[in-house]
């Protein structure tokens, strides 16, 4: 394998870490400000709090890895997508701002601000949408170059259909993988109406998220026929990943194993986003840019290579300390140790 | 082909960010430290006060941290949105120390969440101070990281370059250029200084504000005296930064100093106005500027008349100059007062006015840092890269800059608004003496 590969792969991974943990985030924010808003605060508030308390910064720091990795291996990738970029990613930024802030300022300034959980729970559903843009531009067809730099078509970009399909899976993903992890967690917080609650939402956005998942390839079809033609060399991936999310459902639905149904959620979208990777391969901007000319020297990158590794040998401890106090421990989530910031 | 109206508004809008960030980070980088400390001589002295200094403290870093964060993924991404020309150049020499940032930061970010939320749970305080030592070390190292890419920036070096091509990269070398040593310890180092004033002016302010416990007076203490150690150590780096930058930088230095012809026995201008080319009303201290750049009262000192007109910053960096070393050598003359006052009784330091000298302390330190910051990064201009690449040709190409400065502006002043309003009420609605109590009554002991 060369390092090119190797490069994309390290961060297609944490970008994958990324949307798992902030999908959680995300949702969680968003049922949390709808359980205030229908009266059922009581029963939804302190499960979410409790899971998102210790983790909501290790959250942000996975996607600065990815984009400050994406720079570091590709260099080149500073020039097209910051140029191109500058809006829609700026305003993803300040989205993140806005929430992670508030989110602070809630917690541990003035609890159970309605204006605070609203912010939080709507700006956490426009922040996946924001930052699903760069998925579509990657496909290509919104960028031209004028004088030698690349400018961003907006009336095609928001006039395709792809974008807002993109958009619309980002937002039914993010609500049904939170509502899965969520079911799990208030299960095992033996947190029976939460749990309740939460298995109702899962079913709910299960169905509207296979279905747009579905409709973006028939989209590629007609968008970027080369990309949709590696997509069906890969049909098994995509068709192992289907079968895990009825997987899923069948145990959500007949309330048993939410552990194992998670399991599953997380293969699904594993196979889904690693399968939708690889066909993307190997360009980073179609047809601008591919992972080879993009790429940064030998000597770089082998020294991020050993960083990395090196860093991992310091991360997973931690990562795994961090779930074992919190995500594994019984007292703590089920509410009975400790939880006052 | 450069836009100058990008060019003009990415200059501010990073200006900007930068400014409003360092606040926080230097906060970030200094705090932790405060904390292990406090938490450190609470487990030696066997003293509760010091242990719910640490937690008080870590409750209001906590709000600080968040902003923190998410300015620091602000600039991260602008780096990228303003200058991708030179992203593009800088990321195939300097990824490496900004890769390592993250993981620094990563590893700070999870003991922090620990540590919070473990606040009662092991019965031995020793873990508790175990989980604050990584917080503490990987905020500074990713202050660290993140000023070995600045460095670089002021001193580029690791790679050749070949018809406009960067070859025989060596990332190693890139991140111990000659700016490194001295860049990184005067940040590391006033950082904590910074910390241990704002510290101590927020002691003062309670002392002066009616609430006479000895919780306070402890904190006050504790913090002047680290705050001695650090104005001093920032003092002794920052003559090292002079003679690096007589080295390696001589015309930022030159222009700081308003030194205009180049020349030996060269006296260092304090204050003073510029005025069509003319120095007033300055104090000039004779042979002071050779000591400073070469330690020899004789040595000669490059001036800005050894430099094409295009490649001298603007000469305002010399009030920037004077801000900073007024202020910390003001700090070092404060700290020790109070330090000696305390060793000899004397009264004096438990007078008003000078509790409200201490309370000014806090906030003209991050003036100091502010200052020196907008110095050093003035003072390279007109390169992004110095001797590499000019600032004009590394920025972005977009029309849109204006508009994105108008929005990011809009963010900094809520976020200054909420960090002000929730950390004044955090603690207004909770004085020590009522937390103290708490404390007691849970673990069934009596109130003190």
């Amino acid at each position: 394998m060369n390092l090119e590969i190797l490069g994309i792969l390290v961060l297609w991974t944490f970008l994958f870490g990324y949307v798992i943990v902030a999908s959680v985030d995300f949702g969680a924010g968003f049922f949390n400000a709808y359980s205030v808003y229908t009266g059922k605060k009581h029963i939804l508030t302190n499960i979410i709090q409790r899971y998102l308390s210790p983790v909501w910064e290790v959250t942000n720091v996975f996607l600065v890895f990815f984009f400050v990795g994406v720079v570091g291996f590709f260099p080149k990738t500073a020039f097209y997508y910051g140029t191109i970029l500058l809006v829609p990613a700026s305003i993803s930024i300040l989205l993140l701002a806005i929430r992670g802030s508030y989110y602070a300022f809630e917690t541990y300034g003035s609890k159970g601000h309605k204006g605070y959980a609203f912010m939080y729970g709507l700006s956490g559903l426009f922040i996946p949408a924001s930052l699903s843009i760069v998925l579509t531009i990657s496909e290509g067809g919104f960028v031209s170059i004028v004088d030698g730099n690349p400018v961003l078509d907006y009336w095609t970009l928001f006039s395709s259909p792809l974008t807002w399909s993109i958009f619309v899976l980002s937002l039914t993903a993010v609500l049904y993988i939170s509502a899965v992890f969520l079911t799990w967690y208030a299960h095992k917080a033996k947190d029976k109406k939460a749990t309740e609650l939460m298995r109702k939402y899962a079913l709910l956005w299960a169905f509207p998220t296979i279905v747009t998942a579905g409709g973006i390839i028939v989209e590629l079809r007609f968008h970027n026929p080369e990309h949709y033609g590696r997509i069906l060399d890969l049909w098994w991936m995509f068709a192992l990943s289907f079968l895990m999310f009825i997987g899923t459902v069948y145990l959500i639905w007949n309330r048993k194993y939410y552990g194992r149904a998670f399991g599953l959620l997380a293969g699904q979208f594993a196979l889904a986003f690693y399968a939708y990777g690889f066909s993307h391969y190997p360009y980073l901007l179609y047809p601008h840019l591919t992972i080879y000319d993009g790429f940064t020297n030998k000597a770089m990158a082998i020294s991020l290579v050993a960083a990395f590794i090196a860093g991992l040998c310091l991360l997973i401890p931690s990562l795994y300390l961090l779930l074992r106090l919190f995500l594994f421990d019984k007292k703590y989530v089920e509410g009975k140790s400790d939880y006052h910031p | 082909m450069v836009n100058e109206e990008a060019l003009f508004f990415s200059r501010i809008l990073t200006e900007l960010t930068l400014s409003f960030h360092i606040i926080y980070a230097t906060i970030g980088v200094g705090v932790p430290l405060m904390i292990m400390i406090a938490q450190w001589v609470g487990i030696k002295k066997n003293d509760e006060h010091y242990i719910l200094l640490a937690r008080r403290w870590t409750r209001g870093f906590v709000i600080t941290v968040a902003v923190g964060v998410v300015t620091g993924t602000a600039i991260g991404l602008q780096l990228s949105l303003l200058w991708p020309n030179f992203m593009e150049l800088a990321g195939n020499v300097i990824a490496l120390p900004l890769f390592m940032e993250t993981f620094a930061f990563f590893f700070e970010a999870i003991f922090l969440g620990i540590y919070l939320y473990t606040w009662d749970r092991f019965e031995n305080q020793k873990k508790h101070l175990l989980l604050l030592i990584p917080v503490a070390v990987g905020a500074s190292f990713s202050a660290i990281f993140i000023t070995m890419v600045n460095a670089f920036m002021n001193a580029p070096q690791g790679f050749e370059l070949v018809d406009g091509q960067l070859v025989n990269i060596n990332p190693i070398v890139a991140m111990f250029n000659p700016a490194m040593p001295t860049k990184v310890a005067h940040v590391v180092v006033t950082a904590y200084m910074t910390a241990a004033f704002v510290l101590a002016s927020i002691a003062a302010f309670r002392l002066l504000r009616g609430s006479n416990h000895i919780y306070h007076k402890k904190a006050l203490s504790l913090t002047m005296k680290l705050g001695l150690i650090f104005s001093i150590a920032a003092a002794v780096i920052g003559d090292f930064s002079g003679k690096y930058l007589a080295e390696y930088q001589p015309e930022k230095l030159a222009a700081a100093e308003w030194h205009f012809d180049t020349e030996g026995k060269a006296p260092l201008i304090l204050y003073g106005k510029l005025e069509d080319g003319e120095v007033k009303y300055a104090i000039k201290l004779p042979f002071a500027l050779s000591v400073l750049a070469h330690s020899d009262p004789t040595a000669e000192v490059l001036g800005l008349d050894k430099f094409p007109e295009d490649e001298i910053p603007p000469l305002y960096i010399h009030y920037l100059f004077d801000t900073m070393v007024t202020i910390g050598v003001w700090m070092v003359v404060l700290s020790f007062v109070f330090w000696v006052g305390l060793k000899r009784r004397w009264r004096i330091i438990h007078t008003k006015w000078f509790r409200w000298l201490v309370v000014l302390g806090g906030p003209l330190s991050i003036l100091a840092i502010e200052a020196g910051w907008w110095m050093a990064e003035v003072g390279r201009q007109p390169w992004v890269l110095r001797g590499l690449m000019k600032t004009a040709d590394g920025a972005t190409s977009s029309n849109q800059v204006d508009l994105m400065l108008v929005l990011f502006a809009g963010l900094y002043v809520i976020l200054a608004i909420g960090t002000i309003v929730i950390l004044s009420r955090m603690f207004r609605k909770n004085p020590v003496e009522r937390e103290l109590e708490d404390r007691a009554v849970e673990k069934g002991g009596d109130p003190r």
